[in-house]
């Protein structure tokens, strides 16, 4: 058997892969089975709305000439849009999306990560990361401006001087006050991130001002 | 053993064209991938001049780097092997010539393509008929990289690059199959490769594209990313040492009851591992564990096959110093025993804490697919080409050259990363600002660009002296002996 065809064939090569996909991708599938996908639109929020109106106040003329009205629907498509470009311009190796249990992450950074937050159209293939040379992304919604973005997209050492991340020049029509629409979209995803927490916007010394105690 | 047999009728079963041909678009997409490599070096460094060009932007040609490592350079330098290496294991042709030159140019196409989708599919991103489908049928639609990593090929290639592989499965399978009687250990390996790699790369690919969201998306994830060197390249990579070492060295492996144990240890638990590449994300638990205690496992059988392979050499280990295919071998091993030990430390949930997302890992990453595969095939290479074109190297300084370059240079590559990442992995967890981890870490990645570009010159060296070899004078007899 263990120098057979059939054996090497059957039993190491699709037995022992089956059995790996059984336990190791099977099960999560089933253990979340009752947490349905979220689609893009039902991930829209009030706290995302206030910041693609802001920026279409901010930039009227872009955002006129790329995305219109400052609707909910269109803020659906700037964040399939922007995610589209963290994935395809390669932002996720070298930023993660989850607060580790450890390692004073959720000091840094906010609340650990929760299987929940990551049930919607926005995470498949999901964006974990296994690298950060840049700080973590999943609780960056809202700690900063967008003009903040725009500038630091356009030309990172300018806001940010130590950091080694490439300018992105094509995300704007020339100048970090006139961005395009990828540049619009990329900004809109960004600022989506963790914008679900109670945490929002998180920083250092977070509290609850609402807590009764 | 049958090989002796198998050398004689050897020539009139292999094309050795297609050998040929496939290592040397291997070595073309890998001296690319190197650019790509040495292009994100230098913008980690801010002197990146390059920057703030589109088309050049590091974080597309990262993802080339990685691609077209694992399906530019490693499978066309596999497909040129196991054209060689099969036929003469089975004494049968490979299922059809024509097939076989159909793969060489789709895989070539499939290549291209990812890398022209990577590199210019961003920027038509933002068209509208793209937003209209990504909507209408709740896909990604990115027309660049996939969100996959290692598996960044664009998802409209993803199709035509199974059905490569299944067609690949088919060519080699076939002799295989035909094969009577036991099979030899490389067979083995290679028969459980052809079916990984295609499942591998369908369940990546497909599920996390089209069905799975977020945490499942995440287990399958780590299992493709994982699958993808321990069932795709490890396999491939050790039945070509099954096969060569002991041609080379004239004599048979060691123990037969131990290449059992790794081949069997090595299909058990290795495609068990996945998880352990997302170890403290909100995947389950009790699946990070079983996926470090099976890596865990993978250490105990490596190191029964290192101890295999160290005993067939023992009593000839001046041959590890003469002979260069022998010395690219058991180099590449000594990386593959460290990379594994170190494999079966940073798993834990201890070292994890520290060295997650640091460098650590990439240093690893490095040993691993530069220190043993590639130099592997170097190896593979150093010894066919003379037989390939019936002539010896044209320089055996420029060999050396390329020896100790690239094995230097991946050494201090790899010491150098780790070392980064414990630095990393504390600058972080004490709370310092993140500026402390960038600025402190500029002289480990001034070091790793030297580093690269000495692996680089290795390279150098290789093709410069492939190129005089190829094109000398064709010497008075054709056929030389494949003497060692």
């Amino acid at each position: 058997m263990f120098e057979t065809k059939g054996g090497v064939l059957f039993i190491a090569g699709l037995g022992f892969f089956a059995l790996a996909f059984l336990s190791n991708a099977v099960v999560p599938v089933l253990m979340y089975k009752d947490l349905p996908e979220q689609p893009v639109e039902e991930l829209v929020n009030s706290r995302i709305m206030y910041q693609f109106e802001d920026l279409a106040r901010r930039y009227p003329e872009q955002f006129k000439k790329y995305v219109g009205d400052p609707t909910e629907e269109n803020c659906a498509k700037l964040m399939r849009l922007g995610r589209q470009i963290y994935i395809g311009e390669g932002c996720w190796h070298c930023h993660s999306q989850f607060i580790r249990p450890v390692s004073n992450e959720s000091k840094r950074w906010g609340p650990v990560a929760d299987s929940s937050e990551y049930q919607n159209a926005l995470q498949r293939p999901v964006m974990f990361g296994t690298r950060r040379v840049g700080p973590d992304l999943s609780r960056e919604g809202g700690r900063h401006a967008n003009d903040w973005h725009a500038v630091h997209f356009f030309n990172p050492p300018v806001v940010s001087p130590d950091s080694p991340m490439p300018a992105y020049p094509w995300f704007f029509d020339g100048s970090p006050d006139k961005p395009n629409l990828r540049g619009l979209a990329i900004i809109t995803y960004v600022q989506w991130l963790g914008s679900w927490l109670k945490e929002y916007p998180y920083y250092e010394q977070w509290e609850d001002i609402n807590r009764e105690d | 053993m049958s090989q002796t047999v198998a050398t004689t009728r050897g020539e009139e079963l292999v094309e050795l064209k297609l050998v040929k041909l496939h290592f040397l678009a291997a070595i073309i997409y890998l001296g690319l991938a190197m650019l790509g490599g040495l292009l994100m070096a230098f913008q980690l460094v801010s002197w990146n001049g390059l920057n703030g060009i589109e088309l050049l932007a590091p974080g597309r040609w990262r993802m080339v780097h990685t691609n077209g490592v694992a399906y530019g350079f490693l499978a066309n330098a596999f497909l040129g092997a196991l054209y060689w290496v099969v036929p003469r294991l089975t004494l049968h042709r490979v299922y059809s010539r024509a097939l076989s030159w159909f793969i060489f140019w789709a895989w070539q196409a499939i290549v291209i393509l990812t890398v022209l989708g990577i590199v210019v599919g961003p920027s038509l991103q933002a068209a509208d008929w793209v937003q209209e489908l990504a909507k209408r049928w709740n896909l990604p639609m990115s027309l660049g990289a996939q969100g996959l990593e290692w598996g960044e090929t664009p998802f409209w290639i993803d199709p035509v690059a199974l059905l490569g592989l299944f067609l690949v499965a088919v060519n080699f399978m076939a002799p295989v199959l035909k094969n009577k009687g036991p099979l030899y250990v490389t067979l083995w390996y290679f028969l459980a490769a052809f079916v990984w790699t295609f499942l591998t790369y369908a369940m990546g690919n497909l599920l996390s594209e089209y069905y799975l969201t977020g945490t499942s998306s995440g287990a399958v994830t780590g299992l493709f990313i994982h699958d993808l060197v321990g069932l795709f390249v490890t396999p491939l990579g050790w039945g070509l040492m099954y096969y060569f070492v002991p041609i080379i060295l004239k004599k048979p492996i060691w123990s037969h009851g131990l290449s059992l144990v790794g081949f069997w240890g090595l299909a058990f638990f290795y495609p068990l591992t996945g998880i352990h590449h997302f170890l403290y994300t909100p995947i389950p638990m009790f699946l990070q564990y079983g996926a470090v205690i099976s890596t865990i496992a993978v250490e105990f059988v490596v190191t029964t096959v290192i101890i295999n392979f160290l005993a067939t050499v023992w009593g000839e280990g001046r041959r590890v110093y003469t002979n260069l295919p022998i010395r690219w071998f058991y180099t590449g091993m000594l990386f593959y025993f460290l990379t594994c030990l170190q494999c079966a430390l940073q798993v834990t949930l201890t070292f994890q804490k520290l060295i997650h997302f640091t460098d650590w890992v990439v240093g690893h990453a490095h040993l691993v697919m530069f220190g043993v595969f590639s130099l592997w095939l170097f190896g593979v290479m150093t010894y066919l080409f003379p037989v390939l074109l019936g002539r010896p190297w044209y320089s055996r300084r420029l060999a050396e050259w390329h020896f100790w370059l690239s094995a230097a240079g991946v050494f201090v590559m790899a010491g150098d990363l780790i070392l980064a990442g414990v630095f990393q992995g504390y600058w972080w967890a004490s709370l310092q600002p993140w500026d402390v981890s960038i600025t402190g870490s500029h002289p480990f990645w001034v070091l790793r660009i030297f580093a690269g570009l000495a692996m680089f010159g290795g390279f150098l060296c290789f093709v410069w002296n492939l190129y005089k070899t190829w094109c000398e004078p064709a010497p008075a007899q054709a056929t030389a002996p494949a003497a060692a």
